[in-house]
């Protein structure tokens, strides 16, 4: 097992390499520096020595790949490629176009967005699990198919709907929490009941929807009905043997978003104006400050590789066969 | 007979079908006694595995009791509120299924899941339950019950997964066992293992049991009553004396059985057949939507008169015990006749126009962080063969023993890892594009399963013309039309079925298309692996019947993969014997079958349990199950579960003994 | 009459091909009677057919939108005709007025004044501050308390006409399908009762309020005065588009490399999957994200290529469509991977390779279409969900272009309207409302399609 594990890091490594040339070809050679400078620099500025100017601030002045000028170990460090790409994996991000130092900002931002994520992400997980777990026990009823066009329902609504409408209702009508920002410490769950509360609500479609499937293809299987001709009762059979066959795909999905949530929800940050790190891609993205959206591409492909370890191992946890093989 | 403890009266169970409801099983009634093994025999579809399921109240969710009443001890179980029939579900009856792979919750430990019965019905639990549960599983006969209660079903083999599924209904303390199919998916040596142990167990604990089955040896071994179901219904209820005891062709001259059962017994293959046509039962079992009227059997009995398709036969009492459901009073139903003999084309062998030396397949096992291979899973391990023109060998064994990969290695659709497999003097081994191709003319397969053999998406005619087209043989579009026409012809369909699609066809039906397929490019060797397994008797036999005559026409040589000793005893003109990827012994068939010389070859002979009163006297039975090909034991494969093992055996692999111009065998204690 | 210039834009083409494409598929279907039985399946689906019928009334207001042109300004005769910059659409010309009349600002559905006060100088009575009458919504009423009676008055009339084509319709389909009570208590094999229940109301709700529209703004009208109701219906193309152009576009790469992974396995498997994993790894918005800002920093810098800004945004549509596409081919690749793995034990592949069929020709003939249930289950899946990931996407900022109209525009323009007193609502939930009629349908239609194909389903 442990050979297992150790076997699934290694092939991580040639995946985050392939994510960093994939983000450096889209970063650096679909446009080139100049390009970025001029978009930065606006119409008006451009001048070629503003564009030297911004470039070399910035360390996009270097060659590509290769550095014939340097010399020595220097052809290969002092160029874009390494500094921008190669030493992310020290997790050195460089700068903003702020000035500030992104890992620092990363450090800081991560904090409120698992405060908003795992509350949704674990209450969601309870909510829908149990819903499906429901609907599946009612299968064939007018119940199960009335929860069943409700989950459609919901699912085809979209996300904005549920943060604006959620908004609108709870904080702006009703005024029972502030619509949006951020607290420290104990008070900071006025200000995280809402969205929590929205994440959950805007996600029951579509996960009830597909556990529920997971739960009625156990249902057909035979050794449920080897447990029904035990005599036991439907809630056991439910509770002690489909519901422990079912985790192990529905594990597939969930075990894997788990790291994922140090990301935060873009929608959900920047709605309810939490300092985390979805609302700082978000800022990036529409200030178009590509280091920024650079080092949140690799830290999301880093966070989902550790997710798929994660799989992995808690694959060995539910699945005895997988244990002991 | 004594006092009746399963009273089953007129019970009818349907399935909801759109607005309609379709009675699946219509209007049966049987009885059982304490301590009596009631056998419900059939086809697949006609109802058998519904009443089961049935009488547990266990039907699947369209499922439906429509009528009739179930009593246990004069309790009326179908009027039972749900809780007090689950006292009974697991208590006082029992259920065995027949798929012991899947039956077993695959993420609980065998103690769990037998412990649950213990808990749910006789209140057991810690300490007392877990003696109880070692207890059951020594009864059972699993070794080392301490280990196996903490293990999980993956862990265990098939044969004992079935033991595990007996321990876990026998927890209950059962009145009532209900064994459907217990054994068919396991092999012929493990059946006979679970069949004494069933057998064994219901004499010590004088349980009532109802056995569902389709085979009339399980039947023969373990029956006190048989009751024959078709389309429904029950036709023939008998004891199992009345029910075997008649000479074929005699009694039944009286009109004794039922058409039915009389067609049965005539469409199974054996030794005395050989060289005669098998009976089949022509047309198909009708559909639920399309029940006739009268007799449901009438458009098949070859004795039917006016009288059979408008009223339903009332029961008819022909002895004490034996009633049939027949108008029919005259003689044989069965008409001998129609079993001319096909010609027999035992030709001498000549010279073998395939000779397979010494052909290996292994499958690597890789493992650790860099997936070494660190070892090899012997499938086919060092195997010698040859195939005369005209002639057909028969490959046993019992499943992973590598036959089938022998079969495909010998077509090339897995790459042999060594040894040679020479077609007329050239090496097929290495061969690829173009050479391998025109190789292929010559030898064809027919697959197992006629469902997954053929694509749904392409016309029959299509599916036969794909190798005249891929070997160029015919490349013109009428000239392949008249060569699809008349090879649908020569396998007996008719010439519309070449613009229609797989899914219209029965299963018989399929095959004789996957045959119409193989033959098309004019092969000298046909490879039939299994290709009646998945077939009832009666289709079996039209499939039977259709390859020798095919072979008496063309002159086709069949290399035929089986596990089934009576097909090979009707079929075979040589038998070769497999245990783990090596041939223990080959030569004629009537020297294998006759004169067995292995103790393998003698256990699996004996095995196999007989539709006949007499035999199975002196069963050898073999211990354990075929270890896996990837760690075979030392020495001899088979010493472990050999009653003549010595320290030679566990030592080295014994070179084949010669015992006659043809027979050899790979024993160091040549019985 | 001026004469007009025929503008193809690139989506049009895409369009146009997607239409032929499906009604070649057809055809093929129509001939092939495993997957003619599977169709009839959803034919006989109730809420499939109801759905379908919603979706087809989006499809034909797609359609309508994407026959493009630009009209000659008026010049002196013998010079060179000059087209106008704007590319206008069948649609536009078919609802006319509701492009052109435009309103000041924001006015509420069926208003008759504008929605903020305005100073005026009155003779007399000297400077006032009122709600200025519309200038086009319900201007043909002398007096605005007459509303409610002509809204009332031209509804009926509108719904009437509408109620009687409806059931010189029904009576077509009664004719052809064995009477009414056959049609109605759903003994036809087609769902005929749902589509015509469908219809109904349809017609009933379309008809009265096209009606409606040439002298109100039904929707209201937003911040700059456009109709709301002209804006949505040319959201539906852009829609469209997105849900359908995306999946064609990943669908040939999904479908070539998961078969090929799984059909030759070893090192290309190998390399599909290494590329698919690499792909996947990278958090989808994030890559749409990096994607968009590169495509738009090229666009941005090569304004040449564009003659209007109609082209510029249909090219930023469409390279939306390819980046969707390239992110979210991993899924289907992955499962048609798997699937592949398994068809290629099935004994009919062995019997054709034991024939020496080619590869390919095997992938052809025996795999290819054995998937096909696949192929379609996803193509209807993933519509609704591009549908509602471009309204995200537009609102973070990496979607269609600002000045190309859709629900994520829309969505986007109005949300701060929610905050203002009183609440402008009609802009936010006519889009939302639009958009959930469409997923809904969508939705319904994709479980009705994979009711029918999905094998264990059957």
């Amino acid at each position: 097992m442990l050979a297992y594990i150790l076997r699934r890091l290694l092939y991580a490594i040639p995946i985050l390499i392939g994510v960093n040339l994939i983000t450096f070809a889209l970063f650096f050679i679909v446009n080139t520096p100049d390009d970025m400078a001029r978009m930065q620099l606006g119409i008006k500025r451009v001048t070629p020595e503003a564009i030297e100017k911004w470039k070399a601030e910035r360390g996009y002045d270097k060659p590509l790949f290769v550095n014939a000028a340097a010399g020595g170990l220097g052809s290969v460090t002092d160029t874009i490629f390494f500094e921008k790409s190669a030493r992310m994996f020290v997790g050195d991000f460089g700068r903003a176009e702020d000035g500030r130092d992104i890992a620092r900002e990363i450090g800081t931002r991560m904090g409120p967005s698992l405060a908003i994520a795992l509350p949704t992400f674990i209450l969601g997980l309870f909510v829908t699990v149990s819903l499906a777990l429901t609907l599946a026990f009612f299968r064939a009823t007018a119940f199960d198919l009335w929860g069943v066009v409700l989950c459609v329902a919901m699912m085809s609504i979209s996300g904005l709907f549920y943060i604006i409408g959620g908004q609108y209702l709870i904080a702006k009508m009703w005024r029972l929490v502030p619509i949006s920002g951020f607290g420290d410490g104990l008070d900071a769950w006025r200000f995280l009941i809402l969205p929590v509360v929205i994440g959950v609500i805007s996600g029951i479609g579509s996960s009830t929807r597909w556990y529920r499937t997971i739960f009625l293809e156990e249902v057909s299987k035979d050794y449920v009905r080897t447990a029904r001709a035990k005599g036991l009762p439907e809630t056991v059979v439910f509770f002690r043997h489909i519901l422990r066959n079912a985790l192990i795909p529905i594990l597939t999905g969930v075990v894997v978003v788990i790291p994922l949530l140090f990301m935060g929800s873009l929608l959900t940050e920047s709605f309810f104006g939490i300092p985390g790190l979805g609302s700082y891609t978000i800022d990036a993205i529409q200030a178009q400050d590509f280091a920024v959206v650079r080092s949140m591409v690799f830290i999301g492909s880093v966070l989902y590789i550790v997710g798929l370890i994660l799989t992995d191992i808690s694959y060995t946890l539910v699945d005895p066969r997988i244990r002991f093989s | 007979m004594a006092e009746p403890m399963l009273t089953v009266t007129d019970l009818r169970l349907g399935f909801a079908a759109g607005r309609r409801t379709l009675a699946a099983v219509d209007g049966i009634s049987f009885t059982i006694a304490k301590g009596e093994t009631f056998a419900l025999l059939g086809e697949s579809g006609c109802g058998k595995s519904v009443t089961a399921q049935g009488i547990l109240r266990l039907l699947p969710a369209a499922g439906r009791v429509l009528g009739g009443s179930v009593g246990l001890n004069g309790a009326e179980l179908l009027a039972l509120p749900e809780a007090a029939m689950r006292e009974y579900r697991g208590g006082r009856m029992a259920m065995i299924f027949q798929e012991p792979a899947t039956s077993l919750n695959p993420v609980l430990t065998v103690g769990r899941q037998i412990g649950e019965v213990l808990e749910r019905h006789r209140g057991l639990s810690g300490e007392p339950a877990r003696a109880r549960m070692l207890e059951l599983l020594r009864q059972v006969g699993i070794a080392d019950p301490e280990r196996r209660l903490d293990e999980y079903p993956f862990q265990l083999s098939g044969g004992m997964k079935q033991r595990v599924m007996i321990a876990v209904a026998l927890a209950g303390e059962p009145e009532l066992l209900i064994a459907d199919e217990p054994t068919t998916a396991l092999d012929v040596t493990v059946q006979a293992q679970i069949l004494d142990l069933l057998a064994g167990l219901q004499a010590e604990r004088g349980m009532g049991m109802l056995l569902i089955t389709h085979d009339l040896g399980v039947v023969a071994r373990m029956a006190h009553r048989i009751g024959v179901m078709y389309a429904g219904e029950l036709v023939e209820v008998a004891s199992r004396a009345d029910f075997f005891a008649v000479p074929r062709g005699e009694r039944d001259a009286l009109g004794v059985r039922h058409p039915y059962t009389q067609a049965l017994f005539a469409a199974l293959p054996e030794v005395a057949r050989r060289g005669q046509k098998l009976v089949t039962i022509p047309g198909q079992v009708p559909s639920l939507a399309a029940m006739p009227g009268g007799c449901r059997f009438a458009e098949r009995c070859p004795q039917v008169m006016a009288v059979c398709r408008e009223q339903s036969p009332p029961w008819r009492e022909v002895a004490a015990g034996h009633a049939v459901r027949c108008h029919w009073q005259g003689a044989a139903a069965v008409d001998a006749s129609v079993r001319h003999a096909v010609t027999e084309l035992d030709l001498e062998p000549g010279r073998a126009f395939l000779e397979v030396a010494d052909l290996k397949v292994h499958f690597p096992i890789r493992k650790g962080i860099l997936q070494r291979t660190v070892g090899h899973v012997r499938a086919v391990d060092g195997v010698s063969l040859a195939i005369a023109p005209g002639r057909t060998l028969a490959l046993v064994g019992e499943s992973g023993c590598g036959k089938t990969t022998v079969g495909k290695a010998l077509l090339q659709l897995i790459a042999p890892s060594g040894g040679s497999v020479r077609l007329a003097g050239n090496e097929l081994v290495g061969l690829a594009g173009r050479r391998l191709r025109a190789a292929r003319r010559h030898m064809q397969m027919v697959f197992q399963d006629p469902f997954a053999s053929l694509n749904p998406r392409l016309r029959v005619g299509e599916i036969i013309a794909e190798g005249m087209g891929a070997l160029g043989l015919e490349r013109e579009r009428a000239a392949q039309a008249a060569a699809v026409l008349a090879l649908l012809q020569q396998v007996g369909l008719p010439a519309e079925a070449a613009e229609r699609f797989p899914h219209e066809f029965s299963g018989g039906q399929r095959q004789r298309i996957a045959i119409a397929r193989a033959l098309a490019v004019q092969p000298e060797l046909l490879i039939c692996d299994e290709p009646t397994s998945a077939l009832d008797v009666s289709v079996q036999a039209q499939i039977l019947n259709l390859l020798k005559a095919l072979q008496a026409e063309l002159g086709v040589a069949y290399l035929f993969i089986t596990h089934n000793f009576a097909v090979v005893e009707y079929l075979a003109h040589d038998v070769a014997v497999m245990y783990l990827g090596r041939i223990v012994e080959r030569g004629r068939a009537e020297e294998v079958l006759r004169t067995p010389r292995h103790p393998y070859t003698r256990a699996l002979l004996s095995a196999v349990p007989v539709p006949r009163l007499e035999g199975g006297e002196q069963r050898i039975r073999l211990p354990g199950e075929t270890p896996s090909p990837a760690n075979p034991p030392g020495g001899c494969h088979f010493h472990p579960r050999c009653p003549q093992a010595t320290d030679i055996c566990r030592q080295n692999y014994p070179e084949s003994t010669v015992l006659s111009e043809t027979h050899s065998v790979a024993c160091h204690w040549p019985g | 009459m001026s004469g007009f210039q025929i503008v193809v834009l690139w989506s049009d083409v895409l369009v146009w091909l997607l239409l032929a494409a499906g009604i070649g598929l057809a055809v093929l279907i129509a001939r092939n009677p495993p997957l003619l039985a599977a169709w009839r399946r959803v034919g006989s689906n109730r809420i499939g057919m109801a759905s379908a019928t919603i979706l087809l009334a989006f499809i034909a207001v797609g359609l309508l939108d994407s026959l493009h042109y630009r009209v000659a300004l008026d010049g002196k005769p013998g010079e060179k005709t000059q087209y106008a910059i704007e590319v206008l659409s069948a649609l536009d010309a078919l609802v006319g007025p509701l492009r052109t009349e435009n309103e000041k600002t924001y006015s509420a559905p069926f208003a008759s004044q504008l929605y903020a006060k305005e100073t005026f100088d009155r003779p007399g009575v000297g400077t006032v501050r009122e709600f200025p009458r519309l200038k086009y919504g319900a201007s043909h009423l002398q007096d605005p308390a007459a509303l409610t009676g002509d809204v009332a008055v031209t509804a009926l009339r509108a719904g009437g006409l509408a109620l009687f084509g409806w059931l010189l319709l029904a009576s077509v389909v009664a004719l052809r399908c064995g009477g009414w009570r056959a049609v109605w208590r759903g003994d036809t094999a087609f769902a005929w009762n749902a589509v015509l229940a469908t219809l109904a109301l349809i017609v009933l709700t379309l008809v009265p309020l096209f009606a409606l529209a040439g002298d109100y703004h039904v929707f209201g009208t937003d911040k700059v005065g456009q109709d709301v109701l002209y804006q949505i219906l040319k959201s539906v193309r852009t829609a469209l588009i997105i849900g359908l152009v995306t999946t064609l576009v990943m669908l040939p790469v999904a479908v070539l490399l998961g078969i090929v992974a799984g059909y030759f396995r070893g090192w290309v498997d190998d390399l599909i999957q290494y590329l698919y994993t690499v792909l996947n790894s990278i958090p989808g918005v994030l890559l749409i994200a990096a994607a968009v800002l590169m495509m738009q920093v090229v666009i941005d810098s090569h304004p040449e290529w564009f003659a209007t800004a109609a082209e510029r945004a249909d090219l930023r549509l469409l390279a939306l469509c390819f980046i969707l596409g390239i992110t979210s081919w991993t899924g289907l690749c992955r499962l048609l991977r798997g699937e592949t793995l398994k068809l290629r034990e099935l004994e009919y592949i062995q019997a054709a390779q034991a024939f020496g069929v080619s590869s390919w020709r095997i992938i052809l003939r025996h795999i290819l279409p054995n998937l096909m249930h696949i192929v379609i289950i996803a193509l209807v899946m993933d519509f609704s969900g591009l549908v509602l990931a471009e309204a995200v996407l537009s609102y973070v900022g990496i979607g269609v272009d600002p000045t190309m109209t859709s629900f994520g525009t829309m969505i986007n323009n109005a949300r701060m309207e929610l905050g203002r007193e009183p609440v402008v609502w009609w802009s936010l939930t006519a889009a939302f409302a639009a958009m959930f009629i469409l997923v809904l349908a969508a939705n319904l239609f994709a479980d009705a399609v994979r009711d029918a194909f999905d094998p264990r389903a059957a």
